[in-house]
């Protein structure tokens, strides 16, 4: 009897097991092939028009592999060029490894990998390694407040004595009597090292909390009241409020907002960079890829992913 | 039993003649072997992986200075690479849940082995086993969206996550291992022992704590160790209640530990870093096995008495 019931639990809880993984197969199947309905809806709408136009929008015969391995923040127009880039080139397969800028730029200078995705510039130790570096969009960096707060625009300055602590209360600031709790990226991350670069608080930061995704920076803001923390324009949301941000005392308050991020007005950006070796051609996959990527047909999907295209 | 023996040989599991037969059998004990022997390889081939690639940057850092250092900067323009905050982290936090934990989990396990209905015992096992059976990343989400917020606010801090509420989970997470094994080891007290305490006028409470906890003892330490393993081995829970930040350890500030550390910079970590990251977990490795060593030795204890 005891032995039939294990038995029979042990059953249940293998099917729930086997349900579990083929659900979220499902799932993710599903949402695969939705994509690739709607880009082949695309890619007919595309050709329709292009029959009538008589330009553009053909699809090219060329084959291959292009592998991209980078930054996690570039999830988002990493799919986005990958969805149009196939619309133009069936043939040609895209990769993409989100695994961090720092392991892009290792396995660029490798040759492990075709381009290496960096959510940073590329420092000189990087390009001397033999990398060469192309900006294809542009990212602010969201400076976040709790809702509650009453504070709406702080100087560079002012974040930069907030991130090392010497400001250490929203009093100090115009806000309420509010200890400031400072939550920021691991070390590492491609935001963290943005933010501290752009704001000249390397090795400085004092933190409340080092969170390891944008996502959990925006969680932990959004539920404690004290919070300031930064993160990228793209995962901007109504949990949490964006502070306008003065260059400094003199300049006027900006949001972040694209058009600002683009114009250079706002003070806090970041590069999305293709890293590519300076002394090897790329592949004629790749170079197609990559062509792809600066050119004025790319603009909208950056737009799209909630960043500014750098051309 | 009898089943099995009666299909011998005519089932077709077994071929018939002799020699074919002698050939199975040494044929199935290869297979087992080779089955067993996969275990040993990956144990050994974990450790060597360890140790060949956490020594690097142990040489290249110093031994003392990764140890002894007090400052872990890994990016910075020069690079700082002391552990000392994440091994000391480690052992407060794991002290901390097991001074919480113990106390809880061991009155638990004698209650349910000595002092408990049966129907109550039932429903406390079961929720016992049901928590055991919570995955960790859970208790990092209601330890991060519950107590985090609960311990900013009771201490009139700016940021709840500390090491505080890392003790609290952690406490609660290895309460399972310490309920069970002790509970294991209360009921395997021989009755006699028992029957004789309370038959000299001994009442129940003092039989229990006078007779069969030291009876039990090398079993209950064995919890408390197996306990100590947990606690410092989890990384995902933790991560997300404690802040992450490389502090020295401090009750209400933000911590991070040796599992943490590795865990939290190993995605954008490149070069001396990532070597670096290699060595906390060869640590954390180092640690593991002095835990479970002791838990070997503790269980031969009570085996032998």
């Amino acid at each position: 009897m005891k032995k039939a019931m294990s038995v029979l639990l042990t059953a249940i809880l293998c099917t729930g097991l086997f349900t579990g993984c083929a659900g979220s197969e499902t799932a993710s199947t599903g949402g695969a092939s939705s994509q690739e309905t709607q880009s082949a809806q695309a890619s007919q709408a595309e050709e329709s028009e292009a029959g009538a136009s008589q330009e553009g929008g053909e699809t090219v015969d060329l084959s291959g592999t292009v592998s991209t391995n980078g930054s996690t923040s570039m999830e988002e127009v990493m799919m986005g060029l990958t969805e149009y880039f196939k619309e133009k080139y069936p043939n040609i397969t895209v990769t993409y490894d989100p695994t961090g800028s720092g392991t892009g730029i290792q396995q660029a200078t490798a040759g492990s990998c075709d381009i290496g995705l960096s959510s940073r510039a590329l420092k000189q130790e990087e390009l001397d390694a033999g990398l060469t570096e192309t900006v294809v969009a542009k990212d602010g960096i969201a400076i976040v407040v709790n809702k509650e707060n009453t504070v709406t625009e702080l100087t560079v300055d002012q974040i930069t004595k907030i991130a090392t602590g010497e400001i250490a209360n929203w009093s100090e600031v115009g806000g309420p009597d509010m200890e400031i709790a400072f939550i920021g990226r691991e070390a590492g991350s491609g935001t963290r090292g943005a933010f501290e670069e752009l704001t000249g608080t390397e090795e400085a930061c004092s933190y409340a909390q080092e969170l390891t995704s944008t996502g959990a920076v925006r969680t932990a803001v959004s539920t404690t009241p004290g919070a300031i923390g930064y993160i990228s324009l793209s995962s901007l949301d109504d949990s949490v409020s964006a502070l306008m941000v003065k260059a400094d005392d003199a300049s006027p308050a900006v949001a972040c907002t694209e058009e600002t991020v683009l114009d250079g007005s706002y003070a806090i950006q970041r590069p999305f960079v293709f890293a590519t070796k300076s002394d090897a051609a790329l592949s004629e996959a790749a170079q197609a890829f990559y062509d792809f990527a600066v050119s004025d047909e790319a603009a909208q999907i950056y737009i799209d992913a909630g960043v500014v295209p750098a051309n | 039993m009898k089943r099995i023996l009666k299909g011998n040989g005519q089932n077709g599991l077994a071929p018939k003649t002799k020699g074919t037969r002698a050939a199975f059998e040494t044929g199935m004990n290869l297979l087992f072997f080779l089955c067993g022997a996969v275990a040993v390889l990956f144990v050994l081939f974990i450790s060597i992986y360890l140790i060949v690639s956490g020594l690097p940057a142990i040489r290249e850092i110093g031994l003392a200075e990764f140890l002894f250092g007090d400052t872990w900067k890994s990016t910075g323009k020069e690079p700082q690479f002391g552990i000392l905050p994440f091994i000391l982290t480690s052992v407060y936090g794991t002290a901390g849940a097991i001074v919480v934990g113990v106390p809880i989990g061991f009155l638990t396990a004698v209650f349910l082995s000595k002092l408990a209905g049966p129907r109550v015992a039932a429903i406390i096992r079961t929720a016992v086993e049901l928590l055991s059976g919570i995955p960790s990343v859970v208790y990092g989400l209601i330890g991060m969206t519950v107590l985090v917020p609960a311990i900013r606010t009771a201490f009139h801090l700016a940021s709840g996550a500390t090491l505080l509420a890392a003790i609290v989970v952690l406490a609660i997470m290895v309460l399972p291992y310490i309920i069970s094994v002790s509970e294991t080891a209360l009921s395997a007290v021989p009755k006699e022992y028992e029957e004789a305490s309370l038959a000299l006028g001994a009442t129940e409470i003092e039989t229990y704590f006078r007779v069969s906890v030291p009876a039990a003892s090398s079993g209950i330490a064995a919890s408390v160790v197996l306990g100590v393993g947990r606690a410092i081995g989890e990384a995902m829970a933790v991560m997300m209640v404690a802040g992450n930040v490389a502090n020295m350890p401090s009750l209400l500030q933000s911590v991070r530990f040796l599992t943490t550390a590795v865990a939290s910079e190993m995605s954008y970590s490149s070069g001396l870093q990532r070597q670096a990251l290699f060595s906390i977990a060869l640590v954390l490795f180092l640690f593991i096995m002095l835990i479970n060593a002791a838990l070997a030795v503790l269980l031969k204890k009570g085996k032998k008495s």
